[in-house]
């Protein structure tokens, strides 16, 4: 059980992320009970017997920074959740896979960040259209966490634009001219 | 200047408060040293020598007296009373407190500055010909552009890490100062054959350790679209850069890797899904943006004959106005350039005394406005011809009037072993030495126009592989060396420096200056720069000089100790 930040708020989660361990195989791991966040490769290896659960809402997958969005294509109809994964949060990989899945392919359902998912970047990942920050676990404290949610609104009126709103502010603002004053 | 709107100031206030709660975290630490690391570079801050060196924003070289006044004071009260004008058009502080950072961003924040993107591994500070707007070879003014790309570029969510750093330069005359073809993205803005404005895109272009030229890959990108394809580029870069290797991470080895076409061929292809779309630009918002530069309405003045006077009169004068004095767009103007390569000062260095003195200068003949160069020079760029001779006597006071830019003297040079950790040997006093031994003017004007350029490493911070000379510091077993190259340019014919061979002790580096000079002088034809003899004669005459002279050197130095 850890916290994830889900509509600006701070909200329990019981989702796993499934990583595969040293020696184990996309085609037999062993799959925990309850709801659980497979990789990419685990997703097309199995992808008849798991699209019932993603379907049914308990199974969601996740994309590495190398993996390319496109190849869940087909499935984003299916999924109602997609993570994408953050190896380290200076990997900024995610961001355009982020607005890749959101912009081209149209997903419309959850898209998490997981992974090494710090409080500083929180404002931009909500701008490329995440919209499930899960920090990962033990990373901050309950009370930090709650101070962190400042950081989703770091900056009121964003100059350019992304997923969360395309217009770059020059079309969502009447920005007024110089006023030219007598020095 | 650009002036902020609401929306400018509350973004970079918001900025500030931002990074003082990141520092406040630091200290109480909750913040770890790799997790603070990239939000401080992102803010300029390193880690040097000395203290954190903190690198301010000069957007595209600009600056106003106001902004001047408060470097000045920042340089006083929380530096050691001096800064440093840096190659990008910034300004870098050398001896700031960390905790004191966010209360100097809070005073840039008054002044319309701040040290956002100004290191890290996102998109740098855009630069330009310090002569737009006035430079009398102009075809469209850059820096509205320019603004435009600050604006699009500052905290842009998809590209806020990068696999590395991002410098975009924009260059709007018909000859390029702004170094666009070492740029990972160079514009240049021209018209195509409908008269539409538009740029043709240069990309990976570097210095560095591993030197290229950009390459072009596209040949006109209409000016709609300008912010729909850079963004196409930096995704491609963004998912496909290497992340791996830092030193292989640049755009630079991507293009390389994929091949210019290919890798065009897949900016294509994302930017066909960008076009037309939100972030077009549109006539109203360029003309919004070009109308928030509060540039002076200069009329057409008649020559002045008192300046012509003065001229004929003032040796000394006329040999200031020769090398420090540029053409204007408007009659009866000109552009000068203060020189910061006095004898024997580190190259680009300002005391908070001249930060004052420069903005009344400024307040008094220039609109207010100065431009830093990529040159670590700082210009003035609309002075009335009328006023060029008083101006020139104040700079004189300064210390601001050596008459040698273009020349020989006028060295870019990277703070190296003195300032800065990376450094494999010392910059400052090799340029202070090469200046001691050409301090005749009538010969250095003779020799006429000569890039000098010094870098303390590889990282290539001086320019050094565009310099005609490039002069680089080399560890080798643990003492400083200097590798030389010469042929090397910047401008339209940009081209990258050959070695001249084995590496020199610092005491050697005057000479080995002079024997490369005087092999100049005795090949050159008339009329010819350095760098044109260069390039018809090739190097190895210049490199056979500068060893034979070494040999004889070293062999005089032995009969004397006989
Ligand atoms: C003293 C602290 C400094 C440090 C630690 C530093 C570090 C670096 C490093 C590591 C690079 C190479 C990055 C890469 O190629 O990916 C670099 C490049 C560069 N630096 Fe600095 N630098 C410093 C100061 C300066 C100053 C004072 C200037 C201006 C005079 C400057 C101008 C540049 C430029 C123009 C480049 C780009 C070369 C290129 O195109 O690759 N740097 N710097
Ligand atoms: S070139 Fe090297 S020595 Fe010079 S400032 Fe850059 S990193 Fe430091």
């Amino acid at each position: 059980m850890s916290d994830i930040i889900k509509n600006g708020l701070i909200q329990p989660d019981d989702w796993q992320v499934l990583r595969l361990a040293e020696g184990e195989a996309a085609a037999d791991v062993a799959l925990p009970a309850g709801r659980i966040i497979v990789p990419l490769a685990v997703w097309q290896a199995r992808r008849d017997e798991l699209l019932p659960k993603a379907e049914a809402g308990v199974l969601g997958v996740w994309l590495a920074g190398d993996e390319d969005p496109f190849a869940l294509e087909a499935d984003l109809p299916a999924l109602q959740l997609v993570a994408v994964d953050f190896p380290k949060f200076a990997d900024g990989r995610g961001y355009s896979i982020a607005t890749l899945l959101r912009t081209r392919l149209g997903y419309g359902g959850e898209l998490r960040a997981i992974g090494d998912v710090l409080r500083d970047q929180f404002f931009f990942m909500l701008r490329c259209g995440f919209s499930v920050l899960q920090p990962s676990e033990g990373k901050y404290t309950t009370a930090q966490l709650e101070a962190a949610l400042t950081s989703l609104k770091a900056f009121s009126n964003p100059y350019q634009g992304a997923v969360d709103v395309p217009e770059p502010l020059f079309r969502r603002q009447t920005r007024t001219p110089l006023q030219k004053d007598a020095a | 200047m650009y002036r902020y709107d609401e929306y400018d100031q509350r973004i970079v206030d918001e900025r500030v408060a931002q990074f003082a709660d990141q520092t406040r975290r630091y200290f109480a630490g909750e913040l770890s040293e790799d997790e603070f690391r990239p939000l401080r570079l992102q803010n300029g801050i390193y880690i040097q020598r000395h203290a954190p060196m903190l690198r301010i924003a000069v957007p595209y070289g600009n600056l106003d007296s106001r902004q001047l006044r408060m470097l000045g004071h920042i340089a006083r009260r929380y530096d050691h009373g001096y800064a440093h004008v840096t190659t990008r058009h910034n300004i870098q502080f050398n001896w700031p407190k960390l905790e004191d950072v966010p209360e100097i961003l809070g005073l840039l924040s008054s002044v319309q500055m701040h040290a956002i993107q100004t290191s890290g591994n996102c998109i740098r500070n855009v630069t330009s010909d310090p002569f737009a707007g006035v430079a009398a070879d102009e075809i469209a003014d850059p820096r509205p552009w320019c603004e435009i790309l600050r604006q699009w570029s500052t905290f842009h969510p998809e590209f806020a890490f990068l696999p590395r750093k991002f410098k975009i330069a924009v260059n709007g005359a018909k000859q390029d100062r702004a170094l666009i073809q070492a740029h990972d993205i160079g514009l240049d803005l021209v018209y195509n054959e409908a008269g539409e404005l538009g740029f043709r895109v240069l990309v990976g272009g570097g210095l560095g350790r591993t030197p290229i030229i950009g390459a072009e890959v596209s040949a006109f990108v209409p000016w709609q679209q300008i912010l729909n394809y850079c963004s196409a580029i930096l995704r491609v870069y963004n998912l496909h850069g290497r992340r791996d290797n830092a030193y292989k991470a640049r755009i630079k080895i991507l293009v390389k890797a994929l091949g210019v076409e290919e890798f065009a061929r897949q900016v294509e292809a994302e930017f066909v899904h960008l076009k037309d779309g939100p972030s077009t630009l549109t006539q109203a918002e360029i003309d919004r943006v070009a109308g928030r530069f509060d540039d002076p309405v200069l009329e057409p003045l008649p020559q002045d004959a008192g300046y012509r006077a003065q001229l004929a009169e003032n040796k000394a004068f006329a040999a200031w106005a020769r090398r420090n004095v540029r053409a204007h767009q408007v009659q009866g103007y000109a552009s000068v350039v203060l020189s910061l390569k006095p004898y024997g000062v580190a190259p680009g260095d300002l005391t908070a005394e001249q930060f004052d003195a420069i903005a009344d200068l400024a307040d008094r003949h220039a609109f207010g406005e100065v431009r830093n160069t990529h040159e670590q020079n700082v210009l003035l760029a609309s002075v009335r011809e009328a006023d060029l001779f008083e101006v020139w006597q104040q700079a004189r006071e300064l210390g601001l009037a050596t008459p040698n830019v273009g020349l020989l003297t006028d060295i870019i040079s990277c703070p190296g072993g003195d300032f800065c950790a990376l450094a494999n040997a010392k910059s400052i006093p090799i340029a202070n030495a090469i200046q001691d031994r050409f301090t005749d003017l009538d010969y250095l004007y003779d020799l006429g126009e000569l890039e000098l350029n010094i870098s303390g490493c590889m990282n290539a911070c001086g320019h050094h592989h565009v310099g005609h000379i490039g002069i680089l510091g080399v560890d080798k077993n643990g003492q400083e060396f200097y590798q030389v190259t010469i042929g090397g340019s910047q401008g339209n014919q940009a081209s990258l420096g050959k070695v001249i061979g084995p590496s020199f002790a610092a005491a050697e580096m005057p000479d080995v200056i002079t024997s490369l000079i005087n092999n100049y002088i005795d090949n050159r034809h008339e009329d010819e720069r350095f760098i044109d003899t260069v390039r018809r004669i090739g190097i190895d005459s210049f490199k056979t000089r500068v060893y034979a002279e070494r040999t004889a050197r070293i062999e005089a130095r032995e009969t004397a100790n006989v």
